[in-house]
This record gives C-alpha cells, structure tokens and sequence, in this order.
C-alpha cells in the first residue's frame, strides 16, 4: 500500500497561483474587499435559497460567474480546472435523490422527468455557483483582502487572525511535506509513493516540522509587531465606483430573482 | 494574558519611539545565564557591552549558544537569569513590544522571516502594525528598499525569489521599523559568493549597532570592529576582531580556524587524491 504525494508541488503551485492572481493590477482586482465579499455572500445566500425543482431559475445565475471570469481575465478551462477535484463530491452529495425521489415532476417531450433528478441537478448547480464564486473572490482579492473585510464585517479578530494563520500554515504544511516526501523518494528509487510502513514516523515528522516551521514564522511576526490585531493589507475606504459596483451586481441579483419569480 | 500586555504596549508605542529614552544602539549583558526547562544550560554569566554604532561579531562553534544569545536580546526567550537592556529597556514580557522597537532580530532561514505574498507587504508589515498610517508606511517601506538597494523587488513575489534576493528582502522588514539595533544570526549562510559580498557591503553601509553571530569569519572580519568567542555557552575571549581571528591556536581550541584570507595560500592539488 503506498500514498503519491509528488502532487504536492502541484498543490504548492496552485496556491501560489491564486495569489499571484489576486496581485494582479486589473479593475476588478481592485474593487473594494469587501464590496466583493459582501456580493459574493449574497450572490451564494440567493442561490443556496432557491427551491429544490426550481431548476430554470437558477440557470441565469450562471451570469456572475461567467461576467466575474471576463472581468478576471480566467478562462473558464482553468476556474474548472481549479474547481474539478470538487465536482465528485458534489455529485456525490445528491446522487441518492433520483432513488428517493423517483415521482415524475415534469414531462419534457412526453418523458417523465423525476424530481429526484431535477433536484439533483440543482444541487450540483448550486453547489458549482457557490464554490466558483469563492474561487473568484479569492483569485481577485487575496485572502489578506478577505481577511480585511471580515474584519469590516466586526467578525471577531481571533477567528479572523485563525483562519489567515490556518491558510499560511496549509502552505508551510505543504512545502514541508514536499520537503519530507522528496528526501524519502531520493533515498527510495524506483519505490512509488511512500510504503505504509513508515507512514507514522513520516507523518509524525512533518507535523513536528511544520510546527517547528509555523512556530519561527509566528516569532519573526511577534518581533515585528505583531499584537494579534490584524494588519496586513493597506486599509482602504470604498470609493464611489465601489458602490457602483455593488448596486449594479446587487441589481443584477434582484432583477434575476424577482424576474424568475414572477415568469415563472 | 502576555499577549494582550503585548497589544496594549504595540498600541502605545508610536513611530521613531527608539529616540524616545535618549538612548541608542546599546546593549548590556550582565552576568546573563539561560537553561532550558530539562536543565540543559546553554549560556553562562555571558557580560558584555556594545556601544552605539558598534558592530560586533558573535562567533563560536556549532551549539556554542550564539543564536540563543541573540533571541534572548529580543525576548523569544525570556526565562533567563541576569539583567538584558536594550537601551536600557529589560528584557522582559512586559517590555517585548518596547524592546523589538529598538531592536530587530534576522532569522538564520529568510523563509521564517518573510510570510506574506510580496515584498512590498512583508517590509510594510511592522509599520503597519505599530499603526502608521498608509502614507508613512509607504516612505518606511521605500527608504528600507532604497537602503536595500532593492526597489526594482518591491512587488516580486516572495516564493519566486532567489536566496540572496530574500536575503535582502529580510534585512528590509527590519530597516522599516527604523531599529537601532541589528541582531543578525548567520547572515551569509547559503548566500553565493556575490550575494555575499553585496550582504558585507550592506552590513558595513548600515549605521547601526550590530550583533553578528556567525561562522563565516571572513564576514566578521570584514564587518565587525570587535569580537566575542563564545564557547560552551560562556565567553572565552573578547577584544579587536583582528586580534582574536588571527589567534589560530585560540580558534583551533574552541573547534573554528582561521579566517580563509589569513590562511595563506594552499596551492590547489586537484580531486586525485594526492597531497
């Protein structure tokens, strides 16, 4: 039985991707934090409530992420590509429904279609929204500009400052993983993975490591300051194009879930 | 409960505090000893002082106790006997935001020191933590990239830099917090050759007190007007640098040897094994 893990360095990359990607210098990158983020959570709040047949309605949400992906400059290829480890555990997670639910909901072309399936589709549906709408929320504004605007928010600064921690310490967790894993394979050639055997050292040595690793990054924090208030990104107000920004997709919202209600 | 001590005394620190007391760049050791909780003792009535502007070279053998010496000057260890002053500040719990003020602390790896996304964030970090505001902390982070010599770095990613780039970039996060104190632990390790003269070219341009622990002696000959060798966590000798390094019996005893430019020259006799 053995693990690969040479997918690490695939995984260190991605990260360092996504805040590569919230770097860059685009218009939409530059949208208040918060006016993205409070956007995003109501984008999710009005997907997520929409019923579990009402699979027409929820189809024209697709809007946002698609304009978003314009706007960020993604191809739609790599936000799936980001998003697709996910997709299995979506489908998973209402694969049961067409058993449960077998009843006939709708008839298209004389074929019964069962509410099972109908509701299965909207929740993958939902569940694709959502995780691609905090995919561009984080590709265009950094978790150092989420952590920002939690905080604007009033969310508690100890849960703000854990999860900013939380997020560095997957990455220092990775690369020594990465780390640990490469010497094991340079002294194991022709061996794929890592042989069970010695899971329980390596793992207990990775974690000792990555504590190690995580305990000096927060000392070089404490020797700079740092008194568990969070301050890590310029603080900025919104600006008057942020509102613009704001009330256009909140509109959007409005007139997408309105509309739908009363053509339907 | 140190923590919120901590946050309370970042908050009333402001910008430049280092003046504040009228003193700068001086560091008292006073019969300082440190053991770990097993009992292990790692340093013994370490007594020393360095004057302002001062550079001095901290060097010994492996285990020697010199990077140990150097956390407890900015309070990572704070369970030491004896008196620690850094500008006449004590080195307690109830001063550690007072004390890393004055005080800034180069880790041996720059990937302990550097953990945000940019440059410009990481240098930007201690500013904005004793609560400048944007515009300072833009003049704070510029004026230690221009000492640094590398504005052209300002955005670069941190994971896309190379050693020396990092190494620099760490020195960079302490000029911002405009310490007047520099405490550096193996700054030349891993660095090339030009890397590393540029780092000996910086250290001798920086007009601050400076605490050099090291094994590359050629930097501390380089760089520090004055020595202490530490052995076994207790000080063997301290005086001129040019004294103590040229000193090959004293080395030798204390597990280092000479400089490689006292050395002499040892014609080269290639891989074949022969002498």
């Amino acid at each position: 039985m053995a693990i690969n893990m040479a997918k690490i360095t695939d995984a260190i990359f991605a990260v360092h991707e996504l805040e590569e990607m919230a770097d860059r210098k685009l218009e939409v990158n530059k949208v208040h934090p918060l006016v993205k983020l409070v956007i995003t959570l109501a984008y999710m709040i009005l997907v997520v409530s929409f019923h579990k047949y009402n699979l027409p309605g929820l189809l024209p949400f697709i809007l946002y992420p698609l304009i978003l992906l314009k706007l960020s400059d993604i191809p739609v290829k790599a936000c799936l590509g980001k998003i697709r480890g996910l997709l299995p555990l979506l489908l998973f997670i209402g694969i049961f429904n067409p058993i449960f639910d077998s009843a006939p909901y709708v008839y298209i072309a004389g074929i019964g279609i069962s509410g099972g399936i109908i509701s299965m589709v909207t929740l993958f549906l939902k569940g694709m929204y959502c995780i691609s709408a905090s995919f561009l929320l984080i590709a265009t504004t950094g978790i150092d500009g989420i952590c920002y605007a939690l905080r604007l928010l009033h969310i508690p600064n100890i849960l703000v400052t854990q999860f900013l921690l939380t997020y560095r310490y997957i990455t220092v967790l990775m690369a020594e993983a990465n780390g640990v894993y490469q010497a094991y394979s340079l002294r194991a050639p022709g061996e794929k993975g890592v042989k069970y055997k010695i899971w329980g050292s390596l793992i207990g040595q990775l974690l000792l490591r990555s504590i190690d690793r995580a305990g000096n990054l927060y000392e070089s924090m404490l020797l700079r300051g740092f008194n568990g208030e969070f301050a890590y990104i310029k603080k900025t107000k919104a600006q008057g194009r942020d509102y613009a920004f704001l009330s256009l997709w909140l509109g959007i919202f409005a007139v997408l879930y309105f509309g739908i209600k009363i053509l339907i | 409960m140190w923590l919120a001590k901590a946050k309370d005394s970042v908050k009333n620190i402001k910008v430049n505090t280092n003046q504040e007391n009228g003193y700068k760049g001086i560091i008292e050791c006073s019969n300082l000893s440190f053991s770990y909780e097993s009992g292990m003792e790692i340093l013994k009535d370490i007594t020393f002082t360095t004057r302002e502007g001062e550079s001095v070279g901290i060097v010994g053998a492996n285990g020697a106790g010199k990077s140990t010496l150097l956390r407890i000057l900015v309070g990572l260890e704070t369970t030491y006997s004896g008196e620690v002053l850094i500008d006449k500040i004590p080195v307690s719990r109830d001063t550690l935001a007072a004390v890393r003020a004055h005080a800034g602390y180069l880790f041996q790896d720059s990937d302990n020191q550097l953990f945000t996304q940019s440059v410009y964030q990481d240098v930007a970090f201690a500013p904005r933590n004793y609560g400048l505001g944007e515009e300072d902390v833009d003049k704070r982070v510029m004026e230690a990239l221009n000492t640094m010599g590398i504005t052209h770095l300002k955005d670069k990613q941190i994971y896309k830099m190379s050693g020396g780039e990092k190494k620099m970039a760490s020195i960079a996060t302490l000029l911002s917090m405009t310490p007047d104190i520099l405490l550096f632990d193996e700054p030349s390790i891993a660095l090339d050759p030009s890397n590393r003269r540029t780092l000996i070219n910086v250290l001798n341009r920086l007009e601050l007190t400076k605490l050099i622990a090291s094994h590359d002696l050629d930097l501390i000959l380089e760089t520090c007007s004055r020595v202490i060798l530490i052995s076994e966590g207790g000080i063997v000798k301290e005086g001129p640098a040019e004294e103590i390094l040229k000193d090959k019996k004293l080395l030798e005893s204390n597990h280092l040897e000479l400089p490689l430019c006292m050395q002499g020259y040892t014609p080269f006799k290639g891989g074949s094994g022969e002498n």
